[in-house]
């Protein structure tokens, strides 16, 4: 029978079948991600060798040490943290399938809030002015998160847009604080910088009687950066639990799977979207008020620095687990530090920062698409001489 | 291997895998020049599959196509187009905000300039032909589902297909309509094409194929010439011995009033009567059937009653407690309704768009139920693993694990988990949309005695259904819709599938004659 195909196109050489009802086993599954994982370092390898001609084995130790060698650990820990603290904010608005583009913005408006309560009320107690902080930092991340959600719940406006357009109103607020706020009190581009009022580290400084600091002895528990990170990881965990045990998580879950089935089932799907979107957009304002008062100690455009846009990578990559979640925010965050420090080392032979952008996203492409592999699998035409066996 | 010369496809060997399961294995036959060829075969026999192949949409695990007695590799839905093959889906696939004629131009490749009124003059010409009705600048949101259709064989025909398969074409069509398609197709074998329909109306099969060609369970049986067949031997073929239903159908016992419906109506999108004026009574201990058409407001009927449907002022449907309390449903959301204590079991039509979370597991659908059981802030999910593994086991569900996404189980593992789940419930009153649609034999008729032992218990039991055979054989009443008005309740016991269907299809007037 093959002879008289000659003339006829040959069936493709490769299609592609689902796995359909039998799932992979767990070992198979993770041996595709790693081997993805590892194809990509390879490959990454490949592509820097090329570009500037630095060997693998450089090149790797380069981006270890600017990961997590010494002095590098610490800015890669704070930084996966705030990246973490943003994805975990996403995690409940994206299951209940709301996309939620607006994390950069609700990050900011929460920023602004803490900044607003610094500057303004900057003669209260030190505890007093870190709660109110937190408290306006939560509401106005939350009113920038449910504003979307009402309209969508309300009119079924798209989301998308509406919560991506309320990013920008909120970088040009912080502009116009920006702006209003010049002066001594903002001198040396941060806020209250002779009385640290509303600073986190406030909580524990001592002063003199003429108010100067006491440089006490530094331990882990008088360092801002492990409480940012240790809070973020709080909230991370508390959100795993939410997700995974409580009604309010299991009807998030039913809503991102099918309205109607949530309302057969008589839950009110306004109300999870405006109830989801308070919390998604009290987080990103948590996560603000941590990067104002524990990092930053200003406001500025730059504050959420796109990881509102990261985060989604990470919510979806992780399928919301949070403590997936923590491991990717580490991995990617590990890939900028380390990238940068080539693009610090290796500038002169031309490996730039957008370079390591290029590594980072070979590196994602390899890990979303090994997710595919999992679920598919590639069937290859057979070979002329098993056709004419059959 | 032999291809007869005369034929316009043959299959050799064609088998197609879904998982482990097969949709098709070993399938072998030929469809001839010019002819109309019917596929006939239970839900889930293959048929579409087969087709999808066909038109190049799957691609077969093993086996060859031929066509016009040369193998043919068909890679894609354009491949297919270049072979001179149209599909019409039954979920049509067309650009609603497009003219008829845009849409048939969408994807024909050709060079230069979109001629759009090239394009019409060539519709009007395919239109004249073969005595289709359809304005090239209408557009599909416009047009009503018989029009979508004959705009879907219009553009088949326009990129030169000789060989034409549709799929459940007269689903969504009335008998009128319906007529006027098999016209159309006559009209089409008499220009030498070649016409596939799949279907599993057997009346329909009759009278417009030449051939009749069989599968069961992915398998070909055979073919037969229409003039040697009647229904009985096309229904033996299709399942492999006779079909004697033998459902077991006990008098309800101490019949109380549980649910009555009265001047119920709702209206649909565009204003029009949904439902009108309908009113019955249910009791507790019976089985009341609905039969209609499908689409004629069965699905607005049980959500109206379920508190999910808008319905217009004046409609009421009260439940009588088992301890004599009298409640309106209408108004109340479900959450409502189940807080008043009605206890409702609802197996909808749409079993994992609105009964079932498909991504989620046994345990999880379990949930859909009970998680708000506890005071506190976490969900229940205790009492609904058991419920899982009870159901599992009492039903045979067949599943990897409790917790594999119910989406990857077979329809009839589906349907079981979802009326596992409401009969678990205790119910008082249970209403089922097509409970057994896609379910083989075995499962039909473990539906069916759950169904009873629920009537024993003394439950309302509420059945949307489409089989006339089965209604007749279970139920103690049926209720017949025809175009959202009751058009008689009959009894289970008297009736005849033709006395139904005839009131399926014939609304009496106002006044209680019939028109004739």
């Amino acid at each position: 029978m093959s002879n008289t195909s000659v003339a006829a196109k040959k069936p493709p050489l490769f299609h592609i079948v689902g796995r359909g009802r039998g799932q992979l086993p767990f070992y198979q599954a993770w041996g595709i991600r790693l081997g993805a994982f590892a194809l990509a370092l390879i490959l990454n390898a490949v592509f820097v060798y090329l570009v500037v001609g630095v060997d693998p084995i450089t090149f790797y130790q380069t981006m270890l040490k600017g990961a997590f060698g010494k002095g590098f650990l610490w800015p890669t820990i704070k930084t996966s943290a705030k990246l973490l603290c943003i994805a975990v904010a996403l995690a409940p608005a994206f299951k209940m399938r709301f996309w939620n583009i607006g994390a950069e913005g609700q990050v900011l408006v929460g920023g602004i809030a803490a900044a607003v309560v610094m500057f303004y009320f900057s003669d209260l107690p030190a505890v007093v002015i870190l709660l109110l902080m937190m408290i306006v930092s939560l509401v106005a991340g939350a009113l920038w998160g449910v504003i979307p959600a009402f309209f969508k719940a309300k009119m079924n406006v798209n989301e998308t847009l509406f919560t991506l357009m309320m990013n920008y109103i909120a970088m040009n607020l912080v502009n116009f604080f920006y702006d209003l706020w010049k002066g001594p009190k903002t001198a040396l581009g941060k806020i209250n910088q002779s009385t640290h009022a509303g600073w986190l580290s406030s909580l524990w400084e001592k002063r003199d009687a003429n108010g100067y600091l006491i440089r006490g002895e530094e331990s882990l528990f008088t360092n801002s950066d492990f409480w940012f990170v240790v809070i973020i990881c709080v909230v991370a965990v508390l959100m795993y639990f939410y997700l995974k045990y409580t009604k309010q998580g299991y009807e998030i879950a039913v809503v991102g799977e099918s309205s109607n089935t949530a309302r057969y089932a008589g839950i009110s799907v306004k109300k999870v979207i405006l109830r989801t979107m308070i919390l998604s957009g009290a987080i990103c304002g948590l996560c603000g008020f941590l990067v104002v008062s524990a990092q930053s100690n200003t406001v500025s455009v730059s504050m959420a620095g796109g990881y509102g846009f990261t985060a989604i990578i990470v919510a979806w990559l992780s399928k919301f687990n949070t403590f997936t979640m923590a491991g990717v925010s580490v991995l990617i965050v590990a890939l900028e530090q380390g990238a940068a420090q080539m693009a610090n080392e290796y500038n002169f032979m031309g490996f730039s920062v957008a370079a390591a952008d290029v590594m980072i996203g070979i590196m994602l492409l390899f890990i979303v698409g090994s997710e595919f592999f999992i679920h598919y699998k590639v069937m290859f035409r057979k070979s002329s001489k098993e056709v004419a066996a059959v | 291997m032999t291809i007869p010369n005369n034929t316009a496809v043959a299959f050799r060997g064609v088998t197609k895998t879904f998982g482990e399961v097969y949709a098709n294995r070993d399938v072998s036959m030929d469809i001839y020049k010019g002819e109309i060829l019917s596929l006939l075969g239970e839900n889930g026999s293959g048929k579409t599959t087969l087709m999808n192949m066909l038109s190049g949409i799957y691609c077969p695990d093993a086996g060859e196509i031929y066509l016009d007695g040369k193998p043919v590799a068909i890679r894609s839905p354009q491949d297919a187009h270049h072979l001179g093959i149209g599909m019409i889906h039954q979920h049509f696939k067309l650009v609603d905000v497009f003219t008829a004629a845009e849409n048939v131009l969408l994807g024909v490749k050709e060079k230069g300039l979109l001629d759009l009124s090239a394009a019409s003059e060539a519709i009007r010409r395919i239109c004249a032909t073969y005595g289709f009705e359809l304005d090239p600048s209408m557009k599909v949101y416009d047009m009503s589902v018989s029009q979508k259709q004959t705009l879907e064989i219009v553009k088949a025909l326009y990129r030169g297909a000789n060989v034409l398969v549709l799929d459940e074409p007269t689903a969504v069509l009335t008998p009128q309509e319906t007529e006027k398609l098999f016209t159309v197709l006559r009209e089409m074998r008499k220009d030498g094409k070649t016409v596939i329909i799949i279907t599993h109306k057997l009346h329909e099969v009759l009278a417009v194929s030449d051939r009749v060609a069989i599968l069961r369970k992915g398998e070909y049986v055979g073919a037969i010439n229409t003039c040697e067949a009647d229904e009985q031997i096309l229904t033996e073929m299709m399942v492999g011995q006779k079909v004697e239903l033998n459902i077991e159908r006990r008098e309800p016992v101490n019949p109380v009033l549980r649910l009555q419906v009265k001047n119920l109506s709702v209206k649909g999108h565009e204003g029009e009567d949904v439902l009108k004026n309908i009113s019955f009574e249910l009791y507790g201990g019976e089985i009341l059937g609905i039969a209609g058409i499908s689409g004629c407001g069965q699905k607005e009927l049980l959500e109206s009653i379920a508190g999910l449907q808008h319905v217009e002022q004046g409609s009421s449907v009260s439940y009588d407690t088992p301890d004599g309390k009298t409640e309106e449903l209408i108004g109340k959301d479900p959450k409502q309704i189940k807080s008043m204590g009605v206890a409702l079991s609802f197996v909808p039509e749409d079993r994992l768009g609105m009964g079932l979370v498909g991504g989620m597991g046994m345990v999880g659908n379990m949930q859909l139920r009970n998680y708000t059981m506890r005071k506190s802030i976490l969900a229940e999910i205790k009492h609904s693993r058991e419920l899982a593994q009870q159901i599992r086991e009492e039903l045979g569900v067949v599943t990897p694990s409790l917790n594999t996404p119910v989406r990857r189980l077979s329809g009839g593992n589906v349907q079981k988990v979802l009326v596992g789940r409401e009969i678990a419930s205790a119910p008082a009153v249970l209403m089922t949309a097509y409970a057994v649609r896609g379910l083989d034999i075995g499962a039909s008729y473990t539906i069916y005695n759950l169904l009873n032992k629920q009537k024993e218990k003394g439950v309302a039991v509420l059945f949307v259904g489409e089989d006339l055979d089965v209604l007749v054989a279970l139920c103690d009443r049926i209720l017949v819709l025809c175009d959202g008005h009751v058009n008689g309740i009959v009894d289970g016991r008297t009736t005849t599938k033709e006395e139904v269907g005839y009131l399926m299809t014939n609304l009496k007037s106002e006044g209680g004659t019939n028109h004739e």
